[in-house]
């Protein structure tokens, strides 16, 4: 009976299961509008009133939105775009009724969104064109082959220079990494965009996205004359606590979930999570580390995958679990999977390092560095020849621990190109302390550093 | 090209002097010969003949009356002449003074006095016939749209007037003189005096067309896409109704006023092309019983005018002796030219009787027979052109021949179908076309037919719409008007409403406009350069000058110019500069260095009829090339004598033209140079004032206060306007609650802050932990190194070390490297490639100062 009963709540529990899977993924993958904004609500009204007034008094704005990467400026700018289309669908159906079909088809902030990415449009050419084609201009041209970037420029331009504040449609452009635009020959394009967002023609508005402090510094004299100034920094600007409430909302299942005593036991969890030690030295470990949501996110990922049938509900082991691999060191790992032998090598460029002060060493030089703990100190070490301590060392080469300082030529003989180590004392030691079976002697080789000499 | 054409026509003066004048040292003519080497033609043009003066675009010649002929002390031979001006040369907004449809074979007596009457005889192409009409009439229907033109108003650049009948009597007798009885009529002699001096066989009555010329025609033709000299001439000539067959290459070079001519080549093509097989051979004597006829249709109009052609005969005869040659070679014309040759008339007697016979009998002696016959002569050339262009074909040119001489011989001896048949009819003028030249074509075309075949349906189809007009959908819904005083202000704050006036610099205004004005005045070229730092006024300024000019222009204080501007900053290269100026100025859109050669040709040689030009380079230093051929060329027109080229250049900095232009460019440029200062504090404040317009949107401290912090930044007008739009905004925001408020000096400090504010001490101070130590651990590295300058690792190092004090875990090297990563991207640090891990160095992109700063306060 009692076994029925658990086989149909883990039944219901699988559905429950997968959808909160779906639900907290499609949250954390996903950059939608519909997440909330956090502590940026003045840059959003800010934003949103430059927008605003655009559609409404067709007035030509530029703007920059500023801030290190993940902080949200894209979230930002989409949710703005969101809200601005809610808001005309209200004001549309008002008039629908007052006025009573008056109003066809379109409405009255028709806006175009032109979002062109810095790595895409990887110069004025290529962005040309893509204007031209979000526009929908290329239909007007017909079948005209656009033969050079000239005609097109002029081209764009005049069908910018046609239209007037009041009457025609004003339009938005987004520069997404921006900074890159800046890089294009004479910043033609960033000039041509930001003259008529300063002149009497077709109202538009600029928007740049980019993450870097000095981009002001970038822009040419009169690029800069003409940009309006107005930047929105994102600084990710929130303290611990907030930090922790961010957490708590990221993991918490909506009203709106099928399960409703699932989703109360889902979230009566995550509040006993957000008050565990724990979790809370975790989440301040990361916090340290970077303030940006989306490694916030990568965490909760990993510690949403491990819920299963059988473990419906995130432990705080899970966050720990996540957090130790989120945090695992790259190269160290890589060490755990070498030989003895690659090891030994290792340890001997570690003693040359030390030795000479992290000046460059070859081949040769650790092979007599090796050659001399055989011969004093290994006892449980077989003597390899000399091409098969090649080989290992190659291997390393090629795992990148090790790094030539110069291109390998035809005339420079292998064993004596200059070489660095990519790893620092404390990965090496690291790496020993969790390598399994190593031999006492090299242990103690890599510990003992000169002492032994 | 252009040169090799120029040098093919020789003008010269027909007969001696009639007079002289001492003091002026010019010598007066009555009449000019233009011969063409290539086409051996000559043509004679006397004092009252209308002719075509070429434009500056090679579709629209202008139209005029020669009054005078004379050479200068300088040898160089000059025409006076009265000008008409063509429906496309009045101005846009004048044309609906007319208040009727006016057909483009209208033209109106020029009475608009700032053009230049004095041109060079080289500019003439041809002559005309322009015919007076009283206002009422409608406009005789005829075909040949290039010969003849009617006037029945005119224009003095303000309104339209009917000709006073003074004039009409004296351009009527003009028109009669020249058209109307052909034997005077010096505007004939083109057609008719125009002989074929070759020796080919065919001696086509139709004197105007001949073989030989084709050949050239094909080839000039085929050039014309480079010369546009040559283009013009011989379109002319084609459209006159020398087109003639084997001008292939003319179906691809497909212009678009042509276009339905060729439309028609390619139907007729497709007839004949069923035929093509078939090659028959032409008897010669066929030919010729074929070619008489042809020509005995076109004289009719003609006879007339042979009584009354004594007197001018008289004067003539010496030059017609000089043709003598030519003329007997074609009787015909020679029977149009002088009736004294009386065994020319002896074997046409039958013929003449006949013809005149019938054209008694039509109603308007003059106009209708002649305008018919060139109608006909017209589509005959056109097709003949068709055919030429099949010939390649062979068609079967017995059949067609056979039947089309029978046509031709009934129409001519039925005297009431014979004006239909030359009128219109298809077939026969075909045929006769066909007879007219056969061995021409044959002759030129046979060598590439499937060339040709393939050639034809091309042109038919454009592919780009050339006149193409983008446009930004309009907003189906009016804008909001400003509801509160702040966004009124705002509104008029924005950088691209247009103020009244430009207050601050009205200095600069007069100094640029009387330079303009003066120029204007004198007729004359010349440059200035504008410098000034960015946002100081200085393209506004121009444009304010040239808006002030053209009103002057409209009123009539000055004579009127062309604008045109470019902008550096506009062009994808510098060698664009020429195609864009060619193409405001003309509408043509041709390559870049096909545009550079027809503005040296437009610039450098003497334009009549053409206006000054006053042109705004803007962003000048992007024009720079490595050879500086676009600023030389830009700089050197308005030296050119007939330029008439005025120049306002606009850069950023003061010594431009010497810091990168070569001497000879910055000779050229001149010394006219302004510089507009940045605004001062004082200038700054007014200009904002005058904006409001004593709106009551700010205090008046506040303005002040924006005022001095621009003027003390850069003196930018448009950082001052967006500090002012701003603070309306922030403005807005605070006082949402409470009652509407004017912008006062904290809503000011709060937008500068937020303009001007570095953003970096922010970016560190919401940096995160790890961030911040890392930041420490790179200054305590600079200190114990000494050097500005570290590697990962060592900053690694002392990062640990700082952990180590403050208690905390210490980072691994992964978690390192990511926050260097994002330091980097932000440039808060300059980092290198990351391939270097470990060994990548390290800098600060801000001074130790700041960052101590922004990290002490936590």
């Amino acid at each position: 009976m009692s076994k029925r009963k658990s086989k149909e709540s883990s039944g219901a529990n699988g559905e429950c299961v997968s959808q909160v899977q779906k639900i907290l993924r499609e949250r954390f993958c996903h950059r939608s509008a519909t997440g909330k904004l956090f502590g940026i609500e003045r840059q959003h009204r800010h934003l949103l009133e430059l927008l605003k007034r655009t559609t409404v008094h067709g007035e030509s704005n530029s703007a920059l939105i500023i801030g290190p990467r993940g902080s949200g400026k894209t979230a930002l700018l989409n949710h703005v775009l969101k809200e601005l289309t809610e808001m005309k669908q209200v004001k549309e159906n008002l008039l629908e009724v007052h006025l009573n079909g008056k109003v066809k088809g379109n409405c009255q902030f028709f806006m175009k969104n032109h979002f062109l990415s810095g790595l895409l449009q990887t110069n004025d050419k290529v962005a040309l064109k893509e204007i031209t084609r979000q526009l929908h201009l290329e239909n007007v041209v017909g079948d005209k082959v656009f033969g050079s970037f000239a005609e097109n420029l002029a081209f764009l331009l005049e069908a910018l220079r046609k239209g007037d504040r009041t009457s025609s449609c004003p339009i938005l452009f987004v520069l997404d990494e921006f900074d890159l635009f800046v890089h294009h020959k004479n910043q033609t394009l960033l000039y041509n965009l930001f003259d008529i967002s300063q002149s009497a023609q077709t109202p538009i508005t600029v928007i740049g996205l980019t993450c870097r402090q000095d981009i002001l510094e970038l822009l040419e004299k009169r690029v800069k004359s003409r940009f309006s100034h107005r930047q929105i920094y994102l600084m990710n600007s929130f303290d611990f606590k907030q930090y922790i409430r961010i957490f708590k909302e990221q993991l918490s299942l909506p009203a709106e979930f099928p399960d409703k005593s699932f989703a109360q036991k889902w979230n009566n969890n995550i509040q006993h999570l957000s008050e565990d030690k724990t979790v809370k030295d975790v989440l301040q470990n990361l916090f340290h580390y970077t303030k940006d949501l989306r490694s916030l996110h990568l965490l909760l990922m990993l510690a949403v995958s491990n819920v299963t049938v059988r473990h419906p509900l995130i432990a705080a082991s899970d966050l720990q679990e996540a957090s130790k691999q989120i945090r695992m060191d790259s190269k160290a790992n890589i060490v755990h999977g070498l030989s003895v032998l690659e090891i030994c090598l290792i340890i001997a460029m570690k003693h040359l390092n030390d030795v000479y002060e992290g000046e460059p060493f070859n081949f040769q030089m650790v092979y007599n560095e090796f050659q001399k703990f055989i011969q004093r100190k290994a006892h449980c070490m077989y003597n390899f020849e000399k091409p098969v301590v090649m080989k290992a060392f190659e291997h390393l080469l090629q795992l990148e621990l090790v790094k030539p300082i110069e291109r390998p030529s035809v005339r420079a003989q292998r064993e004596y190109l200059l070489m660095k180590l990519l790893l620092d004392n404390n990965q090496i030691m690291d790496a020993l302390q969790a390598y399994p079976n190593c031999p006492t002697d090299v242990k103690q080789w890599a510990a003992s550093s000169l002492s032994w000499l | 090209m252009n040169t090799r054409q120029q040098s093919k026509i020789i003008y010269s003066w027909y007969g001696s002097p009639m007079s002289s004048d001492r003091k002026l040292r010019t010598l007066q003519y009555k009449g000019i010969i233009i011969k063409s080497e290539r086409s051996r033609t000559e043509t004679c043009i006397q004092l009252g003949d209308f002719i075509l003066v070429e434009g500056e675009n090679a579709d629209q010649p202008f139209v005029a009356q020669l009054l005078d002929l004379y050479e200068d002390g300088a040898q160089e031979k000059h025409a006076v002449v009265q000008w008409f001006s063509h429906i496309t040369e009045i101005p846009q907004n004048k044309r609906k003074l007319l208040k009727r449809e006016v057909s483009p074979q209208e033209v109106f007596f020029d009475q608009v006095s700032c053009y230049d009457t004095d041109i060079a005889v080289e500019t003439i192409i041809k002559s005309i016939m322009v015919i007076p009409l009283h206002l009422g009439e409608e406009l005789p229907i005829s075909l040949n749209k290039e010969q003849i033109f009617y006037v029945k108003q005119s224009w003095d650049g303000k309104c339209f007037k009917a000709l006073s009948p003074d004039t009409f009597s004296k351009l009527k007798e003009a028109s009669k003189k020249g058209g109307g009885i052909p034997n005077s009529s010096n505007s004939f002699i083109p057609s008719d005096i125009i002989s074929p001096v070759k020796k080919e066989r065919e001696r086509v009555v139709r004197s105007a067309t001949k073989p030989n010329n084709v050949e050239l025609e094909i080839e000039s033709k085929h050039s014309a896409s480079k010369s546009s000299l040559a283009k013009e001439r011989h379109s002319q000539r084609v459209a006159h109704g020398t087109k003639t067959p084997t001008a292939r290459k003319k179906l691809e070079l497909n212009s678009p006023t042509r276009s339905k001519d060729r439309m028609l080549g390619c139907e007729v093509l497709e007839l004949l092309d069923d035929d093509c097989d078939n090659v028959a051979p032409l008897e010669p004597s066929a030919t010729k019983r074929k070619v008489k006829f042809t020509g005995i249709l076109g004289s009719p109009p003609k006879i007339p005018c042979a009584n009354d052609k004594s007197k001018s005969i008289s004067d003539t005869a010496e030059h017609w002796q000089r043709f003598s040659d030519t003329i007997q070679l074609s009787p015909y014309s020679k029977v149009k030219e002088s009736s004294e040759k009386a065994k020319n008339l002896h074997t046409k007697d039958d013929t003449i009787s006949l013809v005149g016979h019938q054209k008694v009998g039509s109603q308007s002696p003059v106009l209708t027979p002649r305008s018919r016959r060139i109608c006909a002569q017209n589509t005959s050339a056109r097709i003949r052109e068709q055919i030429s262009i099949l010939n390649t074909l062979e068609l079967n040119q017995e059949e067609d021949f056979l039947s089309s001489s029978d046509d031709s011989y009934s129409s001519s001896s039925e005297d009431d179908e014979e004006s239909d048949v030359l009128c219109t009819p298809e077939k026969k003028t075909k045929s006769s076309r066909v007879f007219s030249t056969p061995k021409s074509s044959r002759k030129s075309s046979v060598h590439t037919p499937a060339k040709t075949l393939k050639k034809t349906p091309l042109p038919g189809t454009p592919k780009t719409p050339r006149n193409a007009t983008p446009e930004i959908p309009r907003r189906s819904h009016a804008t909001q008007k400003p509801a509160s005083i702040l966004e009124e202000a705002r509104l008029r704050l924005h950088v691209s409403a247009v103020p009244e006036s430009l207050p601050c610099r009205e200095e600069e205004f007069q100094d640029i406009y009387n330079f303009v004005e003066s120029k204007l005045m004198d007729g004359t070229g010349g440059c200035m350069y504008i410098s000034g730092v960015p946002g100081t006024g200085k393209t506004a300024t121009v444009h304010e000058v040239i808006r002030c000019l053209q009103q002057a222009a409209e009123n009539d204080d000055l004579p009127s110019f062309q604008f045109v501007e470019i902008n550096g900053m506009k062009l994808t290269d510098p060698h664009q500069a020429y195609v864009q100026i060619l193409e405001l100025l003309t509408g043509q859109k041709v390559t870049a260095t096909h545009a550079a050669v027809l503005l040296a040709k437009l610039f450098n040689t003497p334009g009549p009829k053409r206006k000054t030009t006053v042109l705004i380079v803007d962003e000048l230093d992007l024009l720079w090339t490595r050879k500086q051929n676009v600023m030389y060329n830009l700089f050197d027109w308005p030296t050119q004598k007939h330029s008439k080229l005025i120049i306002l250049a606009i850069a950023n900095t003061m010594d431009l033209p010497e810091r990168i232009m070569m001497n000879r460019v910055a000779s050229r440029l001149g010394l006219t140079r302004m510089s507009f200062q940045p605004y001062t504090y004082k200038q700054l404040q007014q200009i904002i004032s005058s904006r409001l317009n004593s709106m009551k949107a700010f205090e008046e401290d506040a303005i002040q206060l924006v005022s001095r912090k621009v003027a003390a930044l850069s003196g930018d007008a448009r950082r001052c306007l967006d500090i002012c739009r701003r603070a309306t905004e922030i403005c807005e925001f605070a006082s949402r609650k409470r009652t509407p408020e004017i912008v006062r000096m904290a809503h000011i400090t709060e937008a500068i802050d937020e303009m001007f504010s570095s953003p970096y001490i922010n970016a560190i101070r919401n940096a995160s932990l790890h961030e911040q130590i890392f930041l420490k651990a790179i200054l305590a590295e600079f200190r114990r190194a000494g050097v500005e300058e570290a590697t990962v690792q060592q900053v690694y190092h002392q990062h640990v070390a700082l952990c180590r004090i403050e208690g905390m875990q210490s980072p691994t090297v992964s978690e390192i490297m990511a926050v260097c990563s994002r330091l980097g991207a932000c440039r808060l640090l300059l980092v290198e490639s990351s391939n270097k891990y470990l060994h990548m160095r390290v800098r600060l992109n801000i001074s130790q100062d700041d960052v101590m700063y922004a990290l002490k306060d936590e």
